[in-house]
């Protein structure tokens, strides 16, 4: 995976409460059987109209935000479906790093196995971002999110910002511990001899 | 040893290991397999060229994709087809076991893992679907989870996991009549919000949770993720022993006696500290139904469309008036009095036999409302024969209702039972987002007796006065 340090590029405001994954990535474009594409179906309902052209009102679809590579959100982001085509579909629109007050569990997770930094702040701090012109920059090293001379500074988890930074394989780490795995296994056949599954 | 909820006990049994990093290792016991979100995760390990590690703890079957009618005919659909064909392909090849679309043991994943003893007490249970939360109905860690946590699972059986805190949701009294599972639910997201359990894991306790059935406690449980809370739990007891026994999946002779000892011992200790705690007194609690967008935005039966003006912040204010705009009501007008054109029962929500059973006990002797189209869709091919067994398919069919194939449906509408725009649904789901039953649709969630009232009187209707007629 692309690791993430430091990103400087234009802030989209979208500061609705309780964005879901319906919303972010509708039902209809779950059917896919890759990863990539599904950028030009972000946000799908409301940034096309029924005929399927650009609603102008919405901010993705104005200039310069059809570039933008940061999102600035309302609380609890990410709600709802488990759908990793949520962060799938802002990753590849271009978004790289979110900024919310707050975000989903299941989506939050979503985001490190992509390379998408989830970063909370303060509303009043993203009423702050989204008024202000110009790029932010997002320094995950320093955990700082700066713009318009402001710094801002962000909490995050010291071994999720390992993942981000080394563009860590999860997978790979774990098959570190493979031999506990099997030693778990071998003890729990004899604890909980039950759980094995014999007939299908 | 200090006291100990479930969710901390099931977590300690299930630790491997905890790296230097701080975070834990967490032993996956049961894994079930959808065809929407695991494609990318078989593909992942086919490039990696890594094998599956246990393909005996995990269960698939094809839900959401799926037509509700002629299923013998195949799948229309091609993208839909090709989906369902690549989840076959893949546990053909991976040697997964799986239940093909046209067994009768097909149905939605959480429906399907209870029915065959897939699921059991003190397990982890995961899927790559947010209401995997179902599962803990049965006091198994159940949570959804992401492709490439599906990927990883595959691979190493395992997850990296940060622990939750502890949540404990205690409802005083008994439930009154007429009142189920669902409006335990409703109305708990209706007072913490759907944030309120976020970073936790959520244990269901009181009188009205031991005398639910485990179908209502899978109701329960289920919309514990539209709460926030990644897992519900219910402590198991007789109820869920009765339950699982004899089950095709679940242990037999001298197991099932070794894991019901087991079992017997899964609860929070008495003196456990929860870090959170919720207390709801439903003994006048009225039977719930959503207004908004929102799963958290709901009022009693007998309540109004709420003024956005009333609202705590500007930024709820906001929320609410957009919420009522796309969902085309006026404040004040009375829940009674708003009219729908479309009924869906199902879902994991509330697909199961005992729901359908009180659909039906509602639509028996009933018309549907003209210019009301309603849907059934049993949870399984086994809720749809038990069904039938009872008659209920007559009593749907002979009031106006359609009688469906099991599947996910017009609970998201992936296959073809989508709702037109700007069509009214009383739905027993679980998720009231805009456009979720098709785009511009709007879904007021409900019980399913409170669904079969809305279905034979063409608006909201408190269900408790149909049963009393
Ligand atoms: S019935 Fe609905 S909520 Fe349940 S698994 Fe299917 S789509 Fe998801």
């Amino acid at each position: 995976m692309e690791p993430f340090t430091t990103l400087t590029g234009i802030a989209a405001p979208l500061l609705r409460s309780h964005i879901d994954t319906d919303l972010i990535i509708p039902k209809q474009f779950l059917t896919t059987l890759v990863r990539s594409g599904l950028g030009r179906h972000l946000f799908h309902e409301w940034r096309y109209d029924a005929e399927g052209r650009e609603r102008p009102d919405f901010v993705l679809n104005q200039a310069p935000y059809r570039q933008a590579s940061i999102l600035l959100a309302g609380p609890n982001f990410g709600c709802g479906s488990s759908r990793e085509h949520a962060p799938w579909a802002l990753k590849d629109f271009g978004i790289r790093a979110l900024l919310a007050p707050s975000f989903a569990d299941i989506f939050f997770t979503n985001c490190f196995a992509n390379g998408l930094l989830p970063v909370q702040l303060p509303m009043e701090i993203l009423e702050t971002l989204a008024s202000m012109e110009g790029p932010l920059t997002v320094d995950l090293p320093a955990q700082q999110v700066r713009g318009g001379g402001h710094t801002f500074p962000f909490e995050i988890e010291p071994a999720c910002k390992a993942v981000l930074l080394e563009g860590l394989d999860e997978i790979r780490r774990t098959e570190a511990n493979l031999a506990d795995i099997a030693a778990y296994e071998a003890r729990r056949r004899v604890e909980a001899p039950w759980l094995e599954i014999r007939s299908h | 040893m200090t006291p100990r909820t479930l969710y901390d006990r099931i977590w300690d049994e299930h630790l491997v290991t905890t790296r230097a990093d701080g975070t834990s290792l967490l032993y996956i016991d049961r894994h079930l397999v959808h065809e929407v979100t695991s494609p990318q995760a078989f593909e992942g390990l086919r490039e990696a060229g890594r094998p599956l590690r246990r393909p005996n703890a995990i269960l698939s079957v094809a839900d959401h994709n799926v037509p509700t009618i002629d299923q013998e005919k195949g799948i229309a659909d091609l993208t839909c087809r090709l989906q369902v064909e690549a989840l076959e392909a893949n546990v053909k090849t991976y040697g997964v076991p799986y239940l093909p679309l046209l067994d009768e043991r097909q149905g939605i994943v959480h429906v399907v893992g209870p029915e065959q003893g897939f699921t059991l007490p003190g397990t982890t249970v995961v899927c790559g679907d947010s209401h995997t939360s179902t599962h803990g109905a049965f006091g198994a860690l159940a949570f959804g989870i992401g492709t490439s946590e599906v990927e990883h699972v595959l691979a190493t059986q395992t997850l990296p996991q940060r622990k939750s805190r502890n949540l404990r949701v205690r409802f005083e009294g008994a439930l009154p009549r007429g009142l189920g599972a669902k409006d335990l639910a409703l109305a708990l997201i209706g007072r913490i919000g759907t944030a309120g359990g976020t970073g936790h894991v959520m244990e269901f306790t009181g009188p009205a949770v031991r005398a639910l059935s485990m179908e209502g406690r899978m109701t329960l449980c289920n919309m514990s993720i539209e709460g926030g809370a990644r897992s519900g739990l219910v402590a198991p007891d007789d109820t869920t022993f009765a339950y699982l026994h004899g089950r095709p999946l679940a242990p037999k002779g001298p197991l099932w006696e070794a894991a019901l000892a087991h079992w017997q011992t899964l609860a929070s200790d008495e003196a456990a500290s929860f870090d959170q705690e919720v207390i709801l007194d439903i003994r006048s609690l009225a039977p719930q139904v959503t207004w908004g967008t929102s799963p958290q935005w709901v009022t009693d039966i007998g309540g109004r469309v709420p003024d956005p003006a009333e609202a705590a912040s500007a930024d709820e204010r906001e929320a609410m008036r957009r919420a009522l705009e796309y969902m085309d009501l006026r404040p004040g007008t009375p829940m009674e009095a708003i009219p729908l054109q479309a009924v869906f029962i199902g879902s994991c929500t509330n697909g199961r036999i005992e729901d359908l059973r009180e659909a039906a006990a509602v639509a028996r002797g009933r018309k549907v409302a003209p210019g009301v189209r309603a849907l059934v869709v049993p949870g399984s091919g086994l809720v749809k024969s038990q069904a039938e067994a009872e008659g209920l398919d007559r009593i749907f069919l002979e009031a106006g209702f359609e009688w469906r194939q099991p599947g996910c449906s017009m609970c998201l509408g992936m296959n073809e039972d989508r709702l037109a725009e700007g069509v009214r649904c009383a739905s027993t789901s679980n998720r009231n987002f805009e456009g979720r039953q098709g785009r511009g649709s709007r879904t007021h969630l409900v019980s399913p007796g409170m669904a079969a009232a809305a279905a034979v009187t063409g608006r909201f209707t408190d269900v408790r006065r149909l049963m009393e007629m």
